[in-house]
């Protein structure tokens, strides 16, 4: 992957050069992979010096606050450009939030702020209460709430009156440990319990008046972990209670609040299915062998499946765009035991071999929302990838193991509403029923140029003996991407890798995403001047990236070498095998001959040749000796 | 090692003090680098802090004056465990 530096040289290059598009592209990258402090101060500088040249929504933030908040401009105002947001921010005097609210000529509504966050905290807000809580009688408590709901009350009577902002207040945090210890939780009034009906008292002005919410500010500690959030050493010195590794947390929080008020919303989920909905591959592993239930490994899964029901009540669209053959698929969703998501629960289906930023388009288009508003799940970062290098999509990251998908679901900030209407919670329903297939054709911007970003590299060899297994296990189990269909065993395998009238190749491939393993398998048989390909096949994993047409052409020019004049290759069809039906038509093969089983082709080596694809390095192993 | 931190150290400076990298050497200081006040340099310990997943101390704050220093330091607690 480039490094940090390239990358920015880069970006400054396309500056240079008025490429603002891809400026900002790549901005936006360096952001979500690092969004640390350096980097949020680098990419704000650098989306200053182009803001005028892109369309970006102008927004503007007043910040109120009874601690250092300074740290975390830089952070909100990178995650907001990187979602295309040019945020202004003003910072209110430190602890001047009541006057800033109540001085109708202050330099808050001077600003004219379209959002307003009250960034305060329980030990400023009432000290007394924080500090002293023993020394406080019980009447005293009361006092001290009482009159603390009552300035909160007026302040946001205040605010309404003069601006028509939203305004986001933070909710109270809990002590790390009450003054009382233990016997705080036994009293009739403890500290923690005031800290509450406080935190009731601002619910109820949210509820009361339109525009104001609450950020459970004391939930988003209680998540991360108290003791990790708070740094008394920033916060006794420069009054900063929140430690470095953690401002980014509270940033996140307040765009969750930023995206639905700036209307930089998603309003539909589009997910892959194979070891995504599911662990493993349908069209492979079938009904028996996908991982998907109540019980480890398919719990994983069904999870991530609960926190897309919990979209789906929440109005977000639902949508499927997966490379498999539709049947399969269709035969998981309608009647695997294990599934929380069936048929009905998705808007619209793109189930084929096409590429995927051209199935989100169509999605798109057949849904009736921009393309801007589809978030996209998948389990693999090469689509990821193409898609984000494509489209204005809103791609989730998905971690390595499956056990932390949901999670990263639930974590993204793209499908948060500040309010839910019933026609919110019937609209996933609604365009579900709505669900009609337009076919449509677009072009796509280059695929050359993504290939060549992934840094293909194969390997050829002949197969050699810690390799049957494998080899063996290919055969058996793939159905897909498979012209022949053969299963070997090992044994079989073995013999024919020892014959002189047969090669077996295998294939293993990597990109910069990491290495895939050996996934591909082609057996020749060479007689005179034929030499016929009695088996070739690729794992799912790596369909769909031109390499199989390296591994062909490896193959012809291997059959070149031994003379051979024509390379000929039967494709018999499957139930499961649709996906290569046309592949030696595509590769310049003449058809010879048709009968029930499948189809011959045939081409001509001295005619011609397949040429491996100038993206892929391609390393030959030669034949060991055997 | 020294000297991957001082060019991370440099790097997360610049890109703090919003300034080219050439302009932060090592005998950069808070005297001779203007955009160096206290509100970029609360910048600068929670940059460095988050990137290197280290704590200072007020003390150390306070001493952070060059570029070289804070290399060191931080190579210091690298070395040295938290």
């Amino acid at each position: 992957m480039a490094s940090d530096s390239d990358r920015r040289e880069v970006i400054d290059e396309a500056l240079q050069l008025g490429q603002w598009a891809k400026a900002s592209t790549m901005l936006a990258e360096l952001w979500h992979q690092q969004p640390a402090m350096a980097n949020a101060a680098y990419i704000v500088s650098r989306y200053q010096r182009m803001s005028s040249e892109l369309s970006m929504m102008p927004y503007r933030l007043g910040l109120l606050r009874s601690f250092t908040v300074e740290p975390l401009v830089p952070l909100l105002r990178a995650a907001a450009f990187a979602s295309g947001v040019n945020l202004a921010v003003q910072v209110g005097d430190f602890n001047a939030y009541a006057q800033e609210i109540l001085n109708p000529s202050s330099h808050l509504y001077q600003f004219k702020p379209d959002a307003v966050i009250l960034a305060i905290q329980a030990r400023d807000l009432l000290p007394d209460l924080w500090y002293r809580f023993t020394e406080l009688s019980p009447e005293e408590v009361e006092q001290v709430i009482d009159r603390t709901r009552k300035d909160l009350s007026d302040w946001v009577k205040t605010f309404r009156c003069y601006s028509k902002a939203h305004l986001i207040i933070h909710g109270l945090e809990m002590p790390l440990r009450p003054s009382a210890g233990i016997l705080d939780a036994q009293g009739k009034l403890s500290q923690v319990e005031a800290l509450r009906r406080l935190n009731e008292g601002i619910r109820s002005l949210a509820r009361e008046y339109p525009g104001v919410y609450i950020l459970d500010y004391d939930a988003l500690v209680a998540l991360h972990g108290r003791l990790r959030w708070h740094d008394e050493g920033k916060w006794l010195t420069v009054r900063l209670p929140v430690a470095a590794d953690c401002l980014i947390h509270l940033t996140n929080e307040w765009l969750r609040f930023l995206h639905p008020v700036t209307g930089k919303v998603c309003k539909a989920l589009v997910t892959d299915l194979d070891n995504t909905l599911w662990g493993g591959i349908i069209g492979e592993d079938g009904m028996s062998g996908i991982q998907i239930g109540s019980e480890h490994p398919g719990a994983a899964y069904q999870s991530l499946q609960r926190a897309m029901l919990d979209l789906y009540q929440r109005g977000i669209i639902l949508a499927v765009c997966s490379k498999n053959n539709p049947s399969d698929a269709m035969e998981a969703l309608e009647n695997h035991p294990g599934m929380l998501l069936r048929p009905h629960h998705f808007a619209a289906l793109r189930v084929n071999w096409n590429d995927k930023a051209q199935n989100l388009r169509e999605i798109a288009s057949e849904l009736n929302i921009g393309i801007d508003a589809l978030a996209f799940l998948d389990d693999s970062p090469v689509e990821r990838e193409w898609v984000r290098s494509q489209l204005p999509v809103a791609v989730i990251d998905l971690p390595q193991d499956p056990m932390g998908y949901a999670e990263a679901l639930r974590d993204s900030p793209f499908f948060e509403r500040l309010t839910l209407s019933d026609e919110d919670r019937e609209r996933g329903r609604y365009y579900a029923e709505e669900r009609q297939r337009t076919e449509l054709k677009g072009g796509t911007a280059s695929l050359e140029d993504f290939y060549g970003s992934l840094q293909m590299e194969v390997e050829i060899a002949s197969v050699t003996p810690r390799m049957l297994t494998r080899v063996a296990q290919l055969t058996q189990k793939t159905n897909q991407f498979n012209l022949t269909t053969r299963r070997y065993t090992e044994q079989q395998i073995a013999e024919m890798s020892a014959s002189t009238d047969w090669r077996v190749y295998s294939l293993q491939a990597r990109d910069r995403f990491g290495d895939n393993g050996l996934v591909g398998v082609a057996i020749a048989r060479f007689d005179g001047d034929f030499c016929e390909i009695d088996s070739f096949l690729m794992s799912c994993r790596v369909v769909g990236r031109t390499v199989e047409t390296a591994f062909l052409s490896h193959v012809a020019a291997e059959a070149l070498h031994r003379d051979a004049r024509y390379l000929r290759g039967w494709y018999l069809p499957t139930k499961k095998n649709d996906l290569v039906k046309d592949f030696y038509k595509s590769h310049g093969f003449k058809l010879i001959g048709e009968r029930e089983k499948g189809s011959l082709w045939e081409f001509g080596l001295n005619n011609g040749c397949i040429r491996t694809p100038k993206w892929i390095s391609c390393r030959i192993e030669e034949a060991n000796t055997q | 090692m020294t000297e991957l931190v001082l060019v991370s150290v440099r790097r997360i400076a610049a890109d703090l003090f919003d300034i080219p990298l050439e302009q932060v050497l090592p005998h950069s200081s808070t005297a001779t680098i203007e955009n160096w006040d206290s509100l970029h340099h609360l910048n600068l310990v929670l940059g460095l802090e988050g990137a290197f997943d280290v704590q200072f101390s007020p003390e150390e704050i306070a001493k952070m004056q060059t570029v070289e220093s804070i290399a060191l330091l931080v190579q210091n607690k690298l070395s040295g465990g938290k």
